[in-house]
């Protein structure tokens, strides 16, 4: 039993992390219907620069809180700024074109962004500083530490906001109906492109939060990093029903769970069959069963015919 | 808008340059400019190994042209054509044909033994000699080919060398075995697996991650569960690091072993405290043991210390030289008869090849992680477990060999 | 001057003329290549096995318009099934014409299993389900070894045999009237007939009652159905003849390289093909095979040059030559889709919607 608690665990932060990231593709997609297939990059460069001003900051003596703050302080507007050059460069020319062409300009970019990241940061995976001690707490057997409590509440918060931010804000009510109908909202004086650009901007600042999170959690950094996290999260946010909020987060924390419960059991129930070597596999089943059985998301909207 | 057209322009230009630079490619004719080519990653997840290999086998080059080497009678420029293959056996086959083209007289190369093994067929079909010092498959040199040379461990004598060294050492009854999906990973995790079956151990149904894990808690809990005495891991340091640390964090209370891949010391920084007591094995004789005039040049030519295969690419590309050397010609067919039967003193030791081309009685190191550095503590070779200190004691210190070359 | 090119022009032996010159052309090719290099040679082969690829995915993404993100599946049954009945791992040696069929009949049984589960499913959520099959079938492919080894696992095949035809031996030299024909010259002619024929197949599927079928369905569904289109039947076709070239492509792959492992079957590859498609020109034949063309030729052509063009205008190496190729790479795919939305040579259908949708 303890095992099966302490998988849950593994599964909650594992999904949390997934959450984390697939809130900033959903709410991408909720506004423009557009997949930002290099929103794993801004992740990346969210640790990344985290990475540099903790090591730069690390001897100068200052609390070890107050340095991770200061790290994401940095982190968050250098996000912000990719983001907004993403969305102006890369995505704003192709409003209007065929569905897929963005998708080609995301894979630019995203190979844009890890090329760059490899020329500052060096081709190595970085060990990520890890100067907060860690606490570990045990329950019922089990072991959660304060980094993935931390990981938890900050995944939670940051749904809870976003939520807050679209549903109760007048830039929220001008992002739904931007995601409604562009032109209408245009002509309720709504500047849709701002709107836009504003919700890129957004999505980066999560991105770069997730992004140092990631990077305390595993205690490692990579220019490649953002490539499967944001694989993982795409799939998440689909299995929500992407462009719902609530969705992502649900979404995150199922195929974490699955993730574990799948790695932790499927060896046992298929008598070595199978061990931890199907884990994806396993994964991809429950999302492809879910998606036939609802085939838009577990929470998302019953689209048109012709959406 | 504007800028984009300039970029479209300066692609243009560059394109345009480049054509000319192809004519003026004639050379004064007093030199004889000997082309190695080097082949590894340079882009993507294990980059930094790559470029690690590459940097071994420029530093060899270099000291080469330092050295004024006369071939043939004529002063000899060496060139380092170093080339990334993207860890794919599609775009290692190209890379292959274009040093093939490029009519180089030798290959340092290549890193990955899933790109090795078809680029060999190329390279002797061209009977151009490669030289791998990081490729650890045992096929890559089983098929017969000619002038398929590595200078390091197989994974038939790294796998049993470990895992021999953990049943004498932690006298464990239950292991588990972890590997990270890859010809590498999965190839030495197996051969560990044979030595452990065979010495009467138990060893746990496989677990798996992938070379991009990160998040090893499921099969870690899983793992603590069947309370193994010792965890062997086959994969590579970037996947390795967040193992250990995570097995700290949930008590799991075994050895961890690793293979070469993750024998660095990027463990100690990756997982902390956790690292020590670690267990890992290095094909070959450890960085640290390479001849000191090695690791000196290195540092002071690369501003950094060498990660893994450095010393075994820099053997590599100065083994093709020696024989070059000694054949006092860069053709193929004149000096791959003598790179046969060549024994030299390298950076990792005493070098000479096996009719199959792997190195005779290639030595295995096990190291110890103790306050986040790597120290090495037994030396194995030809199936005889020598302390390390002893080791150091009895060779015949390779640093002033390699001076006398 | 300009009156004659327009005579010229009208001649009725013209189009033969040209065709003519274009297939003198394509025959001289490998070997002004091979001239400068065989890699220029290998390289334009495995161009001709993502032009293969391209076309079969544009029949899935391009005519009926179902984003299928994990086309590499397909490509990885037909190499596999091409390694296992011609290589010393089960020591069974099918000749080449016997495989590459039941290979490509594998990846549309495959194409079937894939696409039947998911007709209900629209645009992002079919992308996700066949990446997840996609995968599904690597992991397989990595995993196979145990407990009875068929797939060699991460090991990978080796030892594939090349294709032999009658005497010759694909990957070995010979001399015919005077020319030396290389092994990957002997490959090119091989593929430029089959290439020929897949791109005849698609061509005339483009403008036949099932292209249009898929058409429609791209186009609204609804509408198709109500015109009596049984969009089950001709989606599932759509899949299985999509993976069909897939297939082929495979046992090609297989056969040139003389190694197969899981590693050459990943995700990027699946998106480098849909980038071929999409940047090329969905649903435009020849657009496809621009695209592929490109795509597979650019990162060469920038392997060749950078480090040499970089040497010239500063001297030495200033910022190294793979990520310079990489940015480069990756600045042109944004640059050219931003430029050109509905990709390098638009069908017809799709620059009609263009015009439309500027205000």
């Amino acid at each position: 039993m303890d095992i099966f608690i302490q998988q849950v665990i593994n599964g909650l932060t594992l999904g949390a992390v997934y959450a984390m990231v697939a809130l900033g593709y959903t709410m991408v997609y909720g506004i423009i219907q557009l997949i930002n297939f290099a929103h794993g990059e801004v992740v990346m460069i969210g640790a990344m620069v985290a990475f540099s001003v903790i090591g730069a900051l690390a001897p100068s003596g200052l609390p070890p809180l107050a340095i991770v703050l200061v790290a994401a302080g940095c982190a968050i507007p250098v996000c912000m700024l990719v983001g907004y050059a993403m969305e102006r460069l890369a995505y704003r020319p192709l409003r209007g074109a065929p569905r897929l062409a963005p998708l080609i300009t995301a894979i630019g970019v995203s190979i844009i962004l890890q090329h760059l990241a490899m020329m500052i940061w060096s081709r190595n995976p970085l060990a990520f500083p890890q100067i907060i001690k860690v606490e570990s707490y045990h329950f019922a057997g089990a072991t959660i530490t304060s980094v993935q409590i931390a990981i938890l509440a900050i995944s939670l918060a940051m749904m809870a906001g976003l939520a807050a931010l679209v549903y109760r804000t007048r830039l929220g009510t001008a992002m739904r109906a931007t995601a409604h109908n562009p032109q209408v909202a245009g002509l309720m004086g709504i500047d849709a492109n701002r709107i836009i650009a504003l919700t890129f901007v957004i999505g980066a600042a999560l991105a770069a939060v997730a992004g140092v999170m990631v990077a305390s959690y595993y205690g490692i950094a990579h220019y490649a990093m953002g490539s499967q996290l944001g694989l993982k999260a795409f799939c998440a946010a689909v299995l929500g029903g992407i462009g719902n909020i609530p969705g992502a987060m649900l979404g995150g924390v199922l195929l974490g769970v699955v993730e574990a419960l799948g790695a932790g059991y499927i060896g046992d129930l298929t008598g070595n069959v199978f061990g931890s070597n199907y884990q994806d596999v396993f994964a991809f089943i429950v999302l492809i069963a879910v998606l036939v059985l609802r085939p838009s998301g577990l929470l998302g909207e019953r689209v048109g015919d012709r959406a | 808008m504007i800028r984009s057209h300039f970029g479209v322009l300066a692609i243009a230009a560059m394109v345009g340059v480049s054509a000319c630079g192809e004519d003026k490619k004639a050379q004064a004719p007093a030199t004889l400019t000997i082309a190695i080519g080097s082949v590894a990653p340079l882009t993507g997840g294990i980059a930094h190994l790559g470029k690690d290999n590459e940097n071994g086998a420029r530093l060899a080059v270099e000291e080469a042209n330092a050295a004024k080497i006369r071939i043939g009678g004529k002063e000899t420029a060496f060139e380092l054509l170093a080339e990334d293959d993207q860890e794919d056996a599609k775009v290692g086959n190209t890379v292959a044909q274009k040093l093939v083209d490029a009519k180089v007289a030798g290959v340092v190369g290549h890193l990955n033994s899933g790109t090795s093994i078809p680029a060999s067929n190329i390279y002797s079909g061209a009977n151009i000699p490669m030289i791998t010092g990081s490729a650890t498959n045992p096929e890559l040199t089983e098929r017969g080919l000619k002038g398929v040379f590595r200078v390091v461990g197989r994974d038939d004598q790294q796998g049993p060398a470990v895992a021999n060294y953990l049943v004498a050492n932690t006298k464990p009854k239950v292991v588990a075995i972890i590997d990270d999906a890859t010809a590498y990973g999965k190839g030495l995790a197996n051969e560990v697996e044979k030595t452990l079956t065979a010495a009467g151990v138990k060893v746990l149904a496989r677990e798996q991650g992938t070379n991009k894990t990160v998040d090893w808690k499921a099969v870690l809990t899983k793992l603590k569960g069947r309370a193994p005495d010792a965890v062997f891991y086959g994969g590579m340091d970037s996947t390795a690091g967040p193992l250990l640390k995570q097995g700290k964090e949930l008590g799991v209370k075994a050895v961890f072993s690793f293979g070469d891949g993750a024998c660095t010391d990027k463990m100690g920084e990756f997982a902390g405290s956790a690292a020590d007591g670690l267990l890992c094995s290095q094909a070959g004789i450890p960085p640290q043991a390479a001849s000191k005039k090695f690791l000196d040049a290195y540092k002071k030519r690369f501003n950094t210390d060498p990660i893994l295969y450095a010393p075994f690419t820099y053997d590599a590309a100065n083994l093709l030289i020696e024989a070059m050397k000694q054949a006092n010609s860069a053709d193929p067919a004149r000096y791959l008869p003598v790179l046969q039967k060549i024994d030299f003193a390298g950076a990792t030791g005493r070098i000479s090849f096996d009719e199959k081309g792997d190195r005779k009685d290639a030595e295995m190191t096990i190291f110890t992680m103790k306050g986040g550095k790597l120290l090495p503590i037994a030396i194995i070779k030809s199936g005889k477990t020598v302390k390390y200190e002893d080791f150091v004691a009895q060779s015949t210190a390779p640093a002033a060999d390699v001076a006398k070359k | 001057m300009t009156g004659s090119i327009a005579r010229l022009k009208r001649h009725p032996a013209a189009p033969w003329a040209g065709a003519a010159i274009v297939a003198l052309a394509l025959l001289a090719l490998p070997f002004a290549l091979a001239a400068v290099g065989t890699a220029w040679v290998r390289i334009t082969n495995l161009a001709i096995l993502f032009v293969f690829l391209s076309l079969g995915l544009n029949i899935v993404v391009g005519f009926a318009g179902l984003l299928d993100l994990g086309y590499v599946a397909f490509y990885a049954v037909g190499a596999y099934v091409y390694a296992l009945l011609a290589s010393p791992h089960f020591g069974i040696h099918w000749p080449f014409w016997a495989i590459l069929p039941l290979g490509a009949a594998v990846a549309a049984l495959f194409g079937v299993l894939i696409g039947a589960p998911t007709l209900k499913l629209r645009g992002d959520y079919l992308a996700i389900v066949t990446l997840g099959f996609g995968e599904i079938v690597r992991i397989f492919l990595n995993n196979l070894s145990q407990p009875v080894n068929i797939t060699n696992g991460p090991q990978g095949i080796a030892r594939i045999d090349p294709f032999r035809l009658g005497g010759i031996d694909f990957s070995k030299s010979d001399n015919f009237l005077g020319l030396s024909f290389s092994g990957p010259i002997k490959y090119y002619y091989l593929l430029l007939a089959v290439l020929l024929a897949v791109i005849f197949i698609n061509v005339r599927l483009q403008n036949s009652r099932i292209g249009r079928a898929w058409e429609a369905i791209r186009e609204d569904e609804i509408a198709a159905r109500a015109m009596g289109i049984d969009t089950t039947r001709v989606k599932l076709l759509a899949f299985s003849m999509g993976a069909t070239f897939g297939g082929v492509a495979g046992g090609m792959f297989s056969a040139i390289q003389g190694f197969v492992s899981p590693e050459s079957f990943v995700l990027v590859e699946s998106i480098m093909v849909v980038s071929m498609v999409v940047l090329g020109g969905m649903g435009n034949v020849w657009g496809v095979i621009l695209g592929a063309v490109l795509l597979s030729f650019v990162p060469e052509i920038l392997r060749f040059t950078v480090e040499p063009a970089q040497k010239q205008l500063f001297g030495r190496m200033i910022i190294e030559p793979e990520v310079i190729r990489m940015l480069i790479f990756g600045f042109a795919l944004v640059l050219v889709m931003t430029l050109r939305p509905g990709g390098l040579w638009p069908s017809t259908v799709r620059k009609r919607e263009l015009a439309e949708r500027r205000p």
